[in-house]
């Protein structure tokens, strides 16, 4: 057993509004610069959707992640001779076009148009060329079910729903739709640093945060081929990839990342989760249907006397320690069970993990008014307007067990609280609901203190990182503590 | 060329000049300005022109300076590989053919800049010197090849001596006074290329991503002791 501790996230997906907060919060702090405008470290989809870049779950087109071959792990993308024989045309690198070109407007154009006949109008030019541009799509184009034909039709996650279902998504009164906010997912077998030839990226032993360094990275861009979920970018401005930093700085000093900072719905956990690092490759090779279930074993009960000898004996401190034991994500994951990894078949243990959300009762329309199909008051799960196989593509490798575990609990809490509070619930019933979903009465307590009531603290159980100790004596001190962000003073230049 | 005072300069002085130069502006500019060291793919910009221009200019490339390294360590082996006419014959040509795919690759990456209007926003100065100077280098490397025929075998009885009699610090220019213009020009511009290398992107070749191949799969970095190297 290799104890080591890692910064993890939960988010809860039945709390979204889509408000796109956490997106501006990281626009405007990390990637407002040149060659970063198309970047989103943080993004929130809707889901049926294409995403960002489109359909970027189609690894049949990006050969993202890692796959099985002769019981070996291996990039989808590349291996250690390809990346050398495609190191001059990377064949599988998403190009602008997938994202977006970033614009602004000839806002000028407003004040210093001639006189005439018509009013000036502002028109969009392209940030990269400066010239005009004709604007296709935008990071954001299908926001609520915006271009459903286009878009919502055309998610990879349908795959293996019946025709029924998919016209059940998309009709009129049944339409549904959640959304998905993405960040880096910090895993603990990541991809791009597996791909990374110059060895810029890495993983930091202390709390797992996947950075690049910028002063080796070479600009090779097999990281953006590699990583599945599309969160490494290439700026091609100073010709160097990016990626969430998961505002390093700011945990470091104690505080929340800016979009766990900012969320509005609340919707964000972060928490220290122990894991044994010498099973990742093990677990990482698993079959698709155990996937979830192995990850879950990687992460280590931090009251374990024997999981603390272990984590003592790998120097981690007893504050990390004792924040592992007060970690909200240790609840949604390993003890409740109901937050589940995004794709987890791309293998590469994700450390962000989400609460699948609930959806509207099923109805249909007829003879012009609406019937719900369900007398429930919150409906029975598998009659969900979100088809369980849908949510199944996205959290449970296909494997819908898990996702209906999940929601079943969700469920039950509800019930038990409606009971509690309102009353025009049995309590028998919602007792027997609490049972069925594997759930005690404590339990589903706590479910809803951490899920409703919880405070900023609850939500953040952010470990002392220790930085101090990372300054060695007879290193300057002022040059660390300048370090923040990419850790250098001078500007991110383009080199010649 | 023939001015004993030119040759002196351009085949005595110029290649420590360059020398000198390169050595001296990378190891500073690896030190002071690492951030600097990119490849500055364009790919993400543009995708198809790149590879149809950047693939077969890298691959041309890289073979031909291989073979001009190669000549330069081993000239006696390349003279006995000679030796037999048919084989100097499959060692010419396949030097030709590498030689055009550069060629032909540099034109559709010279062609891709002017053309592509986001590719031209990241293209600076120094990129136009370095462009112009590659094109005649291999424009001038292929006349030489079909005008100059033979040149596995003169390169190796000819240019190989000189060279290493600079790598000795004695330069020798009998070796290269009788050589045609084209010859001559070819060597100049190496050294100026040399001499430019350091202030331009070309030094991305100098941090191709060897150690990748034995690395380990993932990278983890401990700012405390490192419990294990992993």
């Amino acid at each position: 057993m290799d104890v080591r501790s890692q910064v993890a996230m939960v988010f809860h997906l039945d709390k979204c509004i889509g408000c796109h907060t956490c997106s501006i919060a990281c626009k405007n702090i990390w990637t407002d610069r040149r060659g970063t405008e198309y970047m989103w470290w943080n993004n929130v989809e809707t889901k049926p959707g294409t995403g960002f870049p489109t359909r970027w779950e189609d690894q049949e087109k990006y050969h993202g992640g890692w796959e099985v071959h002769d019981g070996q792990l291996q990039l989808r993308s590349t291996s250690k001779t390809k990346t050398i024989f495609n190191i001059y045309h990377n064949p599988s690198m998403p190009t602008m076009d997938d994202y977006y070109e970033p614009w602004t407007y000839d806002y000028q154009h407003l004040f210093n148009a001639p006189e005439g006949p018509d009013q000036p109008t502002a028109r969009p030019i392209s940030m990269v060329t400066g010239e005009l541009i004709h604007i296709e799509a935008g990071p954001n184009w299908d926001d609520d079910l915006g271009g459903s034909p286009v878009y919502a039709e055309n998610d990879p996650n349908l795959k293996g729903l019946s025709a029924e279902q998919r016209a059940q998504l998309s009709a009129v009164e049944r339409l549904v739709f959640f959304y998905f906010p993405r960040i880096c997912n910090h895993c603990l077998n990541p991809s791009c640093v597996a791909s990374c030839p110059s060895g810029a990226l890495y993983k930091r032993g202390e709390d797992g945060i996947v950075l690049v360094d910028q002063q080796r990275c070479r600009g090779w861009r097999m990281c953006v081929a590699a990583c599945p979920y599309k969160k490494m970018f290439y700026n091609w401005n100073t010709g160097k990839s990016e990626k969430c930093i998961l505002c390093y700085p700011r945990l470091e000093t104690g505080q929340a990342p800016a979009c766990f900072h900012s969320c509005v719905g609340r919707i964000r956990y972060l928490g220290v989760v122990l894991y044994d690092a010498s099973r990742i490759e093990a677990v990482a090779s698993s079959t698709d249907e155990k996937l979830v279930e192995a990850q879950r074993t990687l992460i280590l009960d931090p009251h374990d006397p024997e999981v603390i000898a272990g984590a003592r004996k790998n120097g981690i401190h007893e504050s990390v320690l004792e924040s592992a034991q007060r970690s909200p994500v240790y609840q949604f994951v390993k003890v409740w069970k109901i937050a589940l990894p995004p794709h987890i078949e791309y293998r590469t243990m994700p450390m962000l993990f989400y609460v699948p959300p609930m959806s509207p009762v099923m109805s249909n329309q007829a003879e012009g008014t609406i019937h719900h199909n369900s007398e429930d008051l919150f409906h029975d799960i598998d009659e969900s307007r979100v088809p369980l196989q849908f949510l199944a593509n996205l959290f449970g490798a296909g494997h819908e067990g898990f996702v209906r575990y999940a929601l079943r609990k969700q469920k039950a809490v509800r019930w038990y609280r409606r009971a509690l509070t309102v009353g025009d619930v049995e309590m028998a019933t919602a007792e027997r609901m609490l049972r069925e979903a594997d759930c005690s009465p404590a339990e589903a307590e706590a479910i809803y203190r951490l899920t409703s009531l919880c405070t900023f603290d609850d939500r953040f159980v952010i470990p002392p990182m220790h930085r101090e100790e990372a300054i060695q004596m007879l290193e300057d001190p002022l040059e660390h503590k300048q370090g923040a962000g990419f850790g250098f003073v001078s500007g991110p230049r383009r080199g010649t | 060329m023939t001015n004993p005072f030119v040759n002196q300069l351009l085949f005595a002085v110029v290649p420590y000049l360059a020398m000198f130069i390169f050595f001296l502006a990378t190891i500073l500019r690896y030190r002071l300005a690492p951030y600097s060291y990119s490849s500055l793919s364009s790919q993400f910009l543009e995708n198809q022109r790149h590879f149809w221009a950047l693939v077969p200019f890298h691959y041309g490339i890289v073979f031909v300076l291989t073979g001009h390294v190669v000549a330069f360590f081993l000239p006696q082996q390349i003279l006995a590989w000679n030796s037999r006419p048919l084989r100097l014959y499959v060692l010419e040509t396949t030097a030709l053919v590498f030689g055009l795919l550069t060629v032909v690759g540099l034109l559709g990456a010279i062609a891709r800049r002017l053309t592509v209007s986001k590719v031209r926003a990241v293209t600076n100065g120094f990129d136009w010197v370095v462009l112009a100077m590659l094109l005649a280098q291999v424009l001038l490397g292929v006349f030489v090849a079909i005008f100059h025929p033979w040149g596995s075998a003169w390169f190796a009885a000819a240019i190989s001596p000189y060279l290493w009699s600079l790598v000795r610090f004695s330069p020798d220019l009998g070796y290269v006074a009788m050589l045609p213009v084209a010859v001559k020009a070819h060597i100049v511009l190496a050294y100026a290329i040399i001499g430019v290398t350091p202030f331009t992107r070309l030094v991305h070749i100098l941090v191709v991503p060897n150690p990748y191949l034995w690395r380990r799969t993932q990278v983890v970095r401990w700012y405390r002791a490192p419990k294990e190297a992993a």
